[in-house]
Parts: C-alpha cells; structure tokens; sequence
C-alpha cells in the first residue's frame, strides 16, 4: 500500500448538465464508475444544472429512457463518497438537500472555489 | 407562431431570446430540458408568470416527469401537453421557431 | 443470437448477455449456466439473486470489487472473497454470475 500511495491523484467530475437532455451526465457517471477501479481520491461537484441530475422522483418510462438517478446511491459502494454541490445553483433553482437522492455537502463560491484548486485533474461535464 | 424552447434557461440564452421576440398571441412549448423555465421556485418564475397572460405556454409532461418534476411544480397558468398535443401544436401554428 | 427457453425463443447479444431484461426467468439461468458446463446450486443462485436484487436498485451490475464486498456484507467474509466466488463462477463472479442474471455486463468489464 505504501510504495501505491504516490500514484495517488485528486480527481474532480465537475457537471454542469442536466441528465436526458444531453449525454453528458450519464457519460460522466459511468467514466466516474470505472474510474472508480484506480483507487484514485475522487470527488464529484454539481454545479449550475448539474444539481438536477440528483433530482428525486425521475420517471423516465414515457421518454423510454434509461433512469440512471439510482446509480447516484451505488456510488457509495464504489469508494466514491465526496459529493457536492454548489449552493447558489441549488437556490436558483428552488432546491433544497432534502430534494436529492444522495446526501451532499453544500459548498459556497469560495468552498468550491478551494476543492477545485486542490485537484490534480479536473473534469468537466 | 409556435417558439419551441428545448435547453435549459439557466445553460443558454435560447429563453430569453425567445420571450424578447415572442408577441402576444403567440404559443411557446417548452420541451427535454427547456421545461425548467416552467417551474415555480426558480429565478425565472416571474418572468413567466408575467409572460403566460400574453402567450399560450405549454410544457411536455413525458420530459417533466422524466426530470422528476410533476405538474404540481409548474408554473400556474402553463399548460400540460404530451406527444400527441406536441404534434397538434405544430400543425396548428405557423410558422415554428425552435430556438436552440 | 438467440436461447430456446421452455419453447419461448430469447434474443442475446454476441457475447449471449440477454438483450431484454425482462425476458429472464430461473430456467433462461439455468439454459445459460449449462452453455458454460456449470449446473447451478444453491450456492450460484444466492449470488443470482442477490445481483438482480443489487440491479433493481441501483440500475446497473456492480464491478467485481463492489459485487464482492458487497456479498461480504449480506452473505459473510467466507463468501465475500473472490477465491469463493471465482470457485463459483470460474469465467469471473461479475461477469459472469451477470450473465445468467440476466443483467449487462459490468460496467468497465471488457
């Protein structure tokens, strides 16, 4: 585990689309999930409309879509415990916390401001 | 005239757009991700409650549900309308403008 | 491609993953295990189970590293191990313990 512990990088998924709408969020999901096979430090951030992807109650049966809101709650299961999303784009959009379908941390601008100063590598989506 | 809306008004302008050049009389059916410009609570909720007692305003309910939204969430004064309706829209106003 | 399950005709991919999630039963399970030469136990079908359980909830087949902790932490350490599961399913527990589910394949399995 020692000699590993230098490989080790900062990743942040940075989204800031809403899901169905375009490809984006479900293509950055699954880039996080087998990612999430290199045992690197990750962190995801919902900013702007990326905060409707966690949105409760998607019912995607009549766009005959895949619903992947559930896989949000799997990320847990994969090491993939740091979330968070940015407070203004949650306001803006009369959302609170209790309307997502994982718990968050809520960061201001300059909290998200400083998490992404830390990365080794940001990825935006 | 039929403005369709199909992007988020909180990503691109094509919303703001459409309502600086939309008239009275006219129809807008906000559809995919355009339909969070119908819901209540957002910074866009006045602009559209003062713009549905000018303009006919619907929303596509296979693309609200899909995002987790119900009606309840919309905007009093926008209608609900499904594929069939989205065509019958269509067909009724000319012409269309997609703002994208 | 295609399996004949109990005179109903079933589409599979190349790779003989189910193409309709739907179209799963215990006996397309055991028509795909017998394509692979592997009679199904008790022992296969806890994992079975507990893979369409895991699918149902989550959309998607967990990667063999989450599927073993997680069989870890309902079913106990001695089945939580890869060599316990590897016994089971020798062409791999996620791959293709997903298969006979009925589910896709893992993602990032290749």
């Amino acid at each position: 585990m020692d000699e590993m512990e230098g490989t080790i990088k900062k990743f942040l998924y940075l989204n800031r689309r809403a899901p169905y709408g375009t490809i984006y969020a479900l293509e950055s999901l699954e880039v996080v999930l087998i990612g999430a096979a290199f045992d690197q430090d990750v962190s995801l951030a919902f900013i702007d409309d990326g905060v409707y992807q966690l949105k409760k109650n998607q019912d995607t049966v009549k766009v005959e879509m895949k619903n992947f809101s559930p896989t949000y709650r799997a990320l847990e299961g994969y090491d993939v415990e740091k979330l968070y999303v940015d407070k203004a784009s949650l306001e803006a959009r009369g959302l609170t916390t209790e309307d997502l379908v994982v718990p968050v941390q809520v960061l201001d601008v300059a909290q998200m401001t400083e998490l992404m100063a830390q990365q080794d590598v940001v990825l935006s989506f | 005239m039929l403005h369709t809306v199909n992007k988020s008004p909180f990503e691109k302008n094509s919303l703001e757009t459409c309502l600086r050049f939309a008239r009275q009389g006219h129809t807008i059916l906000l559809y995919e991700d355009g339909i969070y410009a119908a819901l209540k609570g957002t910074v866009f909720e006045a602009k559209m409650t003062a713009t549905v007692t000018n303009c006919k305003i619907y929303v596509l309910v296979p693309d609200l549900e899909a995002r987790g939204m119900r009606m309840d969430n919309v905007v009093a004064g926008i209608q609900p309308v499904d594929y069939a309706g989205f065509v019958d829209l269509v067909v009724e106003n000319n012409p269309v403008q997609a703002w994208l | 491609m295609a399996i004949e399950v109990n005179g109903k005709t079933i589409e599979t991919d190349e790779e003989g993953y189910l193409v309709n999630l739907a179209d799963w039963n215990e006996d397309a399970a055991k028509i795909l295990a017998a394509q692979d030469e592997l009679e199904l136990t008790e022992s296969h079908w806890e994992v079975i189970n507990f893979l369409r359980e895991y699918y149902d909830e989550y959309q998607i087949a967990p990667a063999v590293r989450v599927l073993t902790k997680a069989i870890g932490k309902k079913l106990g350490p001695e089945k939580g191990n890869s060599k316990y599961l590897y016994e089971l399913f020798p062409y791999g527990p996620a791959k293709q313990a997903c298969r006979f589910a009925g589910l896709p394949k893992p993602t990032g399995c290749v």
